[in-house]
């Protein structure tokens, strides 16, 4: 068997030092050595996007990234979203508009709105569709994932 | 409280993604469990052989040998077993044959692949035409899983006099249900003083179907199985019958090693060996008079039914129900049959048999409006079902039924009229893009069809917490539907108390009765309606004691749940279904109620095609239904708008391409399911018309989603594209392509 390897990287905005397998993926990293069960597989090939994270501020599917990529990066998951007991706003929006059905392509969902929002915080529809593409939901048909980016951008807009 | 948008139970967890799926659960020391399975469609296990280079001393090994108990998965027909046997038969390509299990995952993969299986090759049946035609007799004496015949009046009276007869055949192909988990489970045995006890966490819809399935596997009492529903990430079907294959299978593996089993699919695993929808043919035959009135129908509806029976008689039975469609008619035979083919078997798949069969008769009736002339609104409004009419099981319409009124409000919502006669003009011009609408008239039967309700008995209740609040007991389960909310309302509203005071039990067999399995529309109306019995008759009980007077607050309420939960230890009262005495059926000849009641929808679709491209986009979509009164609107809207963007995806992408039976575009790469970027904002509307038999009015919503879209779109493709050949769904370009090069190269 191969030898671990050692990284340091910051995660939700906390220094980890870890111990993992060299061949181990980011996604493996979180679930398996930090135990942020938040992130989820739903395909090991990079297309439903259910395990997106931010890495160094750019959304990846965790799934294709080799741990050994992240040394000394900050990553961000869903459990790094809210602050404490505070929603963000569009975790809350999500909440208040049935964004979230079975839940399952949820937290790379919000992983990726997180970062349209920040790169286009007032897109209209087609902006989110595209922004979002990369996330697939087999549940809502997208349209209530529309309407709580708009909602969230909204709130973005009046807290400026 | 019935009638709010209430926010969704779980919702908070899912957002902040603490909500615990299987994967997620911690267990410390488990083995990762793996699968080998058959790589023939059909042949005689010879051998098994392990290879080389892997310590076989450290791993978990199971084959049918180590079966404590029947080597039969309990379902409809006890037909499949969890594993092949030495010098038993395999049937299609996925089927298991040994199991593996190792603390490294890792080298459970390597000790996989290490395996070699000896198998001696028969010539297999892969499709519905050999299946049929007996190119070779697989099963039974037919091939035959089921069949079943329906009959009205007497057609073969009406075709030599009618003005008009038309006939069509008609496809549609399998669909992978795409919940965004793939299936998995955990399994834990424990013995104490040489008693097993075992226990399966999974994402299952159907706790009491896994319980059945563990007994009979393993020859154990009911009180020595547990099962526990994890959060879901989505089913549609696919965790309907599966569940009770890989959730013994890792009870197996624990049995076997004596410590705690993961057995995880990934994607490409799960899409290979799990159910799909069943592929379907259906030859339609219609008599009408002059002024297009429907006069006589056949349907000869068969369905792929795969290697065994799993849920393919029930699935049947609700396609060929379905199969008349929302139209009179005096004379009808169905003939409805599953064959048998050695492919893995399909299974249940939201619309259950009744997407097949409405395809083909929706499609069917435009066919025929072209053909006599008619415009098909008119052809539809002609022939539409109306209070007192008699279906063709012999079942009278007794509810208030408007379908000329869904119909012209789902028209009016897309613009029908307007952008018709605008697309005929635009359609003329020199461009490769061309532009169409259509649209689908169909109903879906509430609950289980037939006498299956009464044969479930199902019982929920509701149970005090000593905190005052108020928990729902039923193993129905949560898989983004909004069970927990929805059931919530349905006994605060009975309680009159707030929704926030109601909460949802662990769905763990060892805590809730059993309400039945989560499948065919039936946990709103159904158990909904024996929770609100069950909510009353708690209410009753606490009044009758004297811990509650009339009328309360909700404090007071929650005080009284406190101090009857304190002086009695507990606090439970549990409803049962009880068949109305107005609903009958009789299961030997198919006549009579076959559901309780109907959900009714028109559907509609206005699309763009590219003959460049042959890429079809979704431009417009109304979604008009009356489905009793709503119980929750904002979740309501979203099963809705996922339906349709299921049913889209069936329509015109989602192709399961089979290699031998076996599917080998079992990636997401390319099996190809609508993104955000594909698919348009859905009109949605609800008439509500409050039905006597559900809480509050409502029926079921959960399966009607996924009847319309395909139907609607193909007219839609044939109203811009003129007389193609548009009798199958997926219409992928492929596909498009070819029926246009027909008309081209004639």
């Amino acid at each position: 068997m191969a030898e671990p390897i050692t990284l340091s990287l910051t995660v939700n905005g906390e220094s980890r030092t870890l111990s993992v397998h060299p061949f181990a993926r980011l996604l493996d990293l979180l679930r398996e050595d930090l135990r942020l069960m938040g992130t989820k597989e739903g395909c090991g090939e990079g297309e439903c996007g259910a395990c997106s994270v931010l890495v160094n501020g750019q959304v990846v599917n965790s799934c294709l990234v080799p741990a050994v990529q992240v040394q000394g990066a900050e990553v961000v998951t869903v459990e790094g979203l809210a602050q404490g007991e505070s929603l963000s706003s569009l975790q809350a929006a999500f909440l208040t508009y049935n964004g979230a059905q079975c839940g399952f392509c949820t937290p790379g969902m919000l992983v990726a709105a997180t970062d349209l929002l920040r790169r286009c915080p007032t897109p209209d529809d087609g902006a989110i569709r595209d922004g979002l593409a990369g996330n697939l939901c087999r549940c809502t048909g997208y349209s209530k994932i529309l309407d709580a980016v708009h909602a969230a951008a909204g709130e973005g807009e009046a807290a400026r | 409280m019935i009638g709010a948008s209430s926010i969704r139970k779980e919702g908070r967890a899912k957002v902040l993604g603490t909500a615990c799926y299987t994967d997620d659960k911690l267990v410390p020391g488990a083995l990762h469990g793996v699968t080998i399975r058959s790589q023939v469609p059909r042949g005689i296990l010879r051998g098994i052989h392990f290879g080389e280079g892997i310590p076989w001393a450290e791993v978990t090994i199971v084959t049918a040998a180590d079966i404590p108990g029947q080597n039969r998965v309990a379902s409809v027909v006890h037909d499949q077993p969890f594993l092949v046997g030495i010098g038993e038969e395999i049937t299609h390509m996925e089927q298991p044959v040994v199991l593996l299990a190792h603390p490294n995952r890792l080298l459970a993969e390597r000790a996989r692949n290490a395996v070699r299986l000896e198998v001696e090759e028969l010539p297999a049946v892969l499709d519905i035409d050999a299946s049929l035609e007996l190119r070779p007799l697989i099963y039974g004496t037919a091939n035959l899983l089921k069949e079943i015949r329906i009959a009205k009046g007497d057609p073969e009276s009406v075709w030599a006099t009618a003005a008009h007869v038309i006939e069509g055949e008609y496809r549609t192909g399998a669909q992978e249900q795409m919940y965004l988990e793939p299936n998995a489970m955990v399994a834990s045995v424990e013995r104490t003083d040489g008693v097993a006890h075992v226990t399966v966490w999974g994402s299952l819809q159907c706790p009491y179907y896994v319980h059945s399935a563990l007994k009979q596997l393993f020859g154990l009492p009911a009180e020595q199985v547990r099962v526990v529903a994890m959060e879901m990430g989505g089913a549609f079907g696919g965790k309907e019958d599966y569940p009770s294959v890989n959730g013994g299978h890792a009870a197996l593996l624990s049995w076997k090693a004596g410590l705690p089993v993961k057995l995880i699919y990934d994607r490409e695993e799960d899409l290979a060996c799990t159910t799909k929808r069943h592929p379907s043919r259906t030859r339609l035959r219609t008599a009408f008079d002059a002024e297009g009135h429907l006069l006589a129908l056949t349907a000869d509806f068969v369905l792929d039914g795969g290697a065994y029976a799993t849920m393919s008689p029930v699935v049947l039975s609700r396609g060929a129900i379905h199969a008349a469609g929302v139209y009179r008619c005096p004379h009808v035979r169905i003939h409805a049959r599953a064959a048998a083919t050695n492919t893995p078997p399909p299974g249940a798949f939201r619309g259950f048999g009744a997407p097949q069969s409405l395809f083909a008769l929706e499609r069917h009736m435009d066919i025929c409006a072209v053909k006599l002339g008619l415009d098909p609104v008119t052809l539809r409004r002609r022939n539409f079902l109306h209070t007192g009419d008699t279906m063709a099981t012999g079942q009278i319409i007794r509810e208030d039924l408007d379908l000329d009124g869904i119909m012209d409000r789902a028209l009016a919502e897309l613009g029908y009229h307007d952008k018709k006669a605008a697309h005929t003009v635009l359609n003329q011009e020199d461009s490769p893009l061309k532009r169409g609408v259509g649209f689908a008239v169909f109903m879906h039967g509430c609950g289980f069809t037939g006498g299956g309700e009464a044969y479930l008995a199902s019982v929920a209740g509701v149970e005090g917490c000593p905190d005052g609040t108020v928990a729902v007991l039923a193993a129905s389960t949560e898989m983004g539907q909004g069970k927990n909310t929805v059931f919530a309302q349905i006994v605060a509203e009975t309680l009159k108390v707030p929704v926030e005071q109601v909460e949802t039990a662990e769905v763990d067999t060892d805590r809730v009765p059993n309400s039945g399995p989560t499948v065919a529309s039936r946990s709103t109306m159904m158990v909904g309606r024996i929770l609100q019995d069950a909510a009353s008759a708690f209410r009753q009980s606490l009044i009758q004691q004297g811990f509650l007077t009339e009328p309360y607050t909700p404090e007071s309420f929650r005080e009284a749940v406190r101090r009857a939960v304190a002086a009695h230890g507990s606090l439970r009262s549990y409803g049962q279904y009880h068949r109305p005495p107005n609903i009958q059926w009789d299961d030997a000849t198919y006549q009579g109620d076959a559901y309780p009641t109907f959900s009714w929808a028109c559907y509609a679709a206005d699309v763009t095609v590219d003959l460049d491209t042959f890429e079809v986009k979704v431009e417009d979509f109304a979604a008009v239904q009356e489905v009793g009164r709503v119980v929750n609107p904002m979740l309501a809207e979203g099963q809705v708008e996922g339906g349709v963007a299921q049913g889209i995806g069936w329509g015109l992408w989602e192709e399961v391409t089979t290699r031998q039976g076996r599917m080998i575009n079992n990636q997401m790469t390319n099996y190809i399911i609508p993104t955000s970027a594909d698919l348009p904002r859905m009109k949605v509307v609800f008439l509500e018309n409050p039905h006597p038999a559900g809480p509050g009015g409502a029926k079921g919503l959960g399966e009607l989603p996924m009847d319309g879209p395909a139907p609607a779109l193909v007219n839609a493709l044939a109203n811009a594209l003129g007389p193609l050949r548009l009798d199958e769904v997926p219409m992928t370009p492929d596909r498009l392509l070819e029926r246009c090069e027909e008309v081209t190269h004639g």
